[in-house]
């Protein structure tokens, strides 16, 4: 590494700057506390701290906690330690617009990738203004224009409540039936001799209380994927209060958007604040309201992350109106994959509300012979009707 | 011994590591604190363990984690017909109240499970818990209690402390994201797939029989088949086996003969559709490129 660091004379010392460090990583989004700091100092001390590639390596297995956060680290590096000792400006975090000029004011060159990586940097691309193009245009011309809105004005802090509320039923709706192992249980159908013995030790030997077992119905994991381009803007609010609804009444679930391509936005609805969620996936979002290419970004979703995070427990919910510019054949072969994992393919259409609807567009066509249940979803409400559709899955 | 020692001690076992995970390992040794390795299966996650233990001439103590898995097998459950046998012998000696009771619950009718294990050891051991991932959060949950306090308490018997602080390495396979409470008591290190170079090296350890040029073809080819589109993405140990059929065959050449390349080749692929995808000529042509 060339460049070299050049700290101010009045620079109070290693430990402050471990703690800058420490709040720069923090400000992008890493979860650090306190603790960290002291580990990072700790972990420094036990390497050869003046080499910045040991440096860069411990820190990163002290400050980093997944994948994404591992990639994002040597940028986030590189521009605390190595961008001549530039300190970032100070922000001050407010619920208004700050999220954003923190970011921006840290995010570098290769801001891009880190915004595609589903971080919280992300580059104000030029190309997010696009047209709606192809078979968006309908609905787009009765809407107003969202491209690069912010999607906080789209939605309420109450309706993200209320999204949450028809979340859980939802995932309380989906439960899986099949399991082999058996489980204590007041109401069991079997005999679980192991505790009735155990009991027994209490009234002589004499098996006195049966305690039974049962086979335990386990929670299903919700994957959801919501279509955010220029046809379905219309419904955009509805879809991402709900996205942000079930992050919140559901630790395991997993959300992601797409539109000309997928983004992964778990991470971001992870947030406390429910507003500032909203907000940082609006920096994320870059092209929303553009065009929609579903079948690649199923693909590449079936791809990547579906290997890691869906099995057979697993429910992929999809959120669109099934209208791309891609050939809908990609559509079909994405679907056919997803279902070898096993998992459970919901599609919901907001045009299937609608009086005299058939699935004529060509991708949704290719799509319905691999769903598992189609079905119509305009508002909250038509998605905490769904809740009984669900229970027989 | 810095991280490079390390690095160099663990070749020595056959198990080459890249720079980042030797200086997580080292912090992991020094600081006392439990390494979370992630990454696709096939990278070596497990195998570091076995190596370093190998290293530190300790036990190695691994702990499989599953789907309902729970504390009786992970940290201790009683030996119920070794305790209900006792009583009845009891009761035929004429000992009863407190004397049975203080037999029943002693240690002797204790079954150590690898996480009571871990901590009751003279010498620290390795303490491999592997696909954590796959565990209920439940039990995740108690792991984490575990780790940061080091004791087990059992109602019957009282709180057992740890006589030594296992070397911790837990292991994901990422089908499920880890809770930030346990991200934040690890270290952390991702594991990708190897680059060529180091790649060359593992084979070289493992595999010193395979000469120089056969080598670079094996792991040209098999770098070459990650990037095509596959269900199933042939890791280290497929690698490993590829070579081992290859040289079973007496193939010195992967280019010489296709039929038997193609038959070699259920070594690596694991599926039937990548299989089909993966046809003789396809084969043919990743050969040739790596050659």
């Amino acid at each position: 590494m060339s460049r070299v660091t050049k700290f101010a004379a009045r620079d109070p010392g290693p430990s402050a700057r471990i703690v800058g460090f420490i709040a720069h990583l923090r400000e992008n989004g890493l979860r650090l506390g306190v603790a960290e700091a002291d580990l990072a100092m700790s972990a420094l001390v036990e390497i050869d701290a003046i080499q910045p590639g040991d440096s860069r390596r411990a820190l990163r297995a002290v400050c980093t906690g997944c994948k994404e956060e591992a990639e994002r680290f040597d940028d986030l590096f590189d521009s605390y330690w190595m961008d001549m000792g530039r300190v970032r400006q100070k922000v001050t975090p407010s619920l208004s617009n700050a999220v954003n000029d923190g970011v921006h004011s840290s995010s570098d060159a290769t801001g891009e990738h880190t915004g595609s990586t589903g971080s919280a940097t992300a580059p104000d691309g030029q190309e997010g203004a696009a047209d709606s193009d192809g078979t968006g245009k309908l609905i787009a011309s009765e809407n107003r224009n969202l491209n690069r809105s912010d999607l906080r004005d789209l939605v309420r802090p109450e309706e993200i409540a209320e999204a949450e509320d028809v979340a859980r039923q939802i995932g309380a709706a989906l439960r899986d039936k099949r399991s082999r192992r058996r489980v204590a249980a007041r109401k069991g159908d079997r005999l679980h001799f192991r505790k009735t013995i155990r009991s027994s030790l209490a009234t002589g030997g004499e098996p006195l209380r049966l305690l039974r077992k049962r086979r335990p119905d386990r929670t299903r994991k919700i994957v959801a994927l919501c279509d955010v381009s220029g046809s379905m803007s219309l419904y955009a609010r509805v879809f991402l209060a709900f996205l942000a609804g079930l992050m919140r009444a559901d630790t395991a679930a997993d959300a992601y958007l797409f539109h000309t391509r997928l983004v992964r936005i778990t991470e971001a609805l992870r947030d406390k604040d429910a507003m500032r969620a909203i907000g940082r996936l609006s920096l994320m979002a870059d092209g929303f309201g553009g065009g929609s290419k579903i079948g690649p970004s199923l693909m590449r979703f079936a791809d990547t992350y579906a290997k890691r995070f869906v099995d057979g427990r697993s429910v992929v919910l999809i959120l669109s109106d099934g209208y791309d510019t891609e050939p809908p054949a990609m559509i079909a072969a994405a679907l056919e994959k997803l279902r070898k994992r096993g998992c459970k393919v919901i599609w919901l259409n907001p045009l299937k509300g609608w009086a005299d609807y058939a699935p004529i567009a060509e991708g949704m066509a290719a799509a319905l012979p691999y769903l598992d249940t189609f079905k119509a979803a305009n508002t909250l409400a038509d998605l905490a009707a769904l809740e009984h559709d669900l229970v027989s899955l | 011994m810095t991280w490079k020692d390390l690095q160099t001690a663990l070749g020595g076992e056959g198990y080459v590591a890249s720079d980042d995970l030797a200086v997580a390992l080292q912090l992991a040794l020094s600081l006392g604190r439990p390494l979370l390795l992630e990454g696709a299966a096939g990278v070596g996650k497990t195998e570091i363990a076995r190596a370093l233990s190998a290293v530190k001439d300790t036990k190695l103590i691994r702990l499989q984690c599953y789907e309902g898995l729970d504390a009786a097998q992970a940290i201790y459950e009683w030996n119920y017909q070794r305790q209900l046998l006792s009583i009845r012998a009891a009761s035929e000696d004429g000992v009863t109240g407190k004397a049975v009771e203080d037999r029943i619950f002693s240690r002797d009718f204790l079954l150590e499970r690898p996480l009571l294990a871990a901590i009751t050891q003279e010498a620290p051991p390795v303490l491999l818990i592997d696909e954590i991932d796959r565990a209920d959060e439940e039990f995740e949950a108690y792991l984490l209690e575990v780790l940061s306090d080091f004791q087990i308490s059992i109602p019957e018997l009282g709180t057992i402390t740890a006589t030594t602080r296992p070397i911790v390495i837990l292991t994901s396979n990422g089908t499920r994201d880890l809770s930030d409470a346990l991200r934040r008591r690890c270290l952390y290190t991702y594991v990708a797939y190897p680059e060529r170079a180091t790649e060359l090296a593992i084979l070289k350890a493992r595999c010193p029989e395979v000469d120089v040029r056969l080598g670079e073809q094996i792991v040209g080819f098999v770098q070459k088949l990650r990037g095509e589109d596959l269900e199933k993405t042939p890791g280290i140990a497929e690698m490993l086996d590829f070579a081992a059929a290859l040289m079973g065959l007496g193939i010195a050449d992967l280019t010489a003969d296709p039929a038997v390349l193609q038959s070699t080749l259920t070594t690596l692929l694991k599926t039937q559709s990548d299989k089909a995808q993966i046809t003789p000529e396809v084969a043919g042509r990743i050969a040739g490129k790596a050659a």
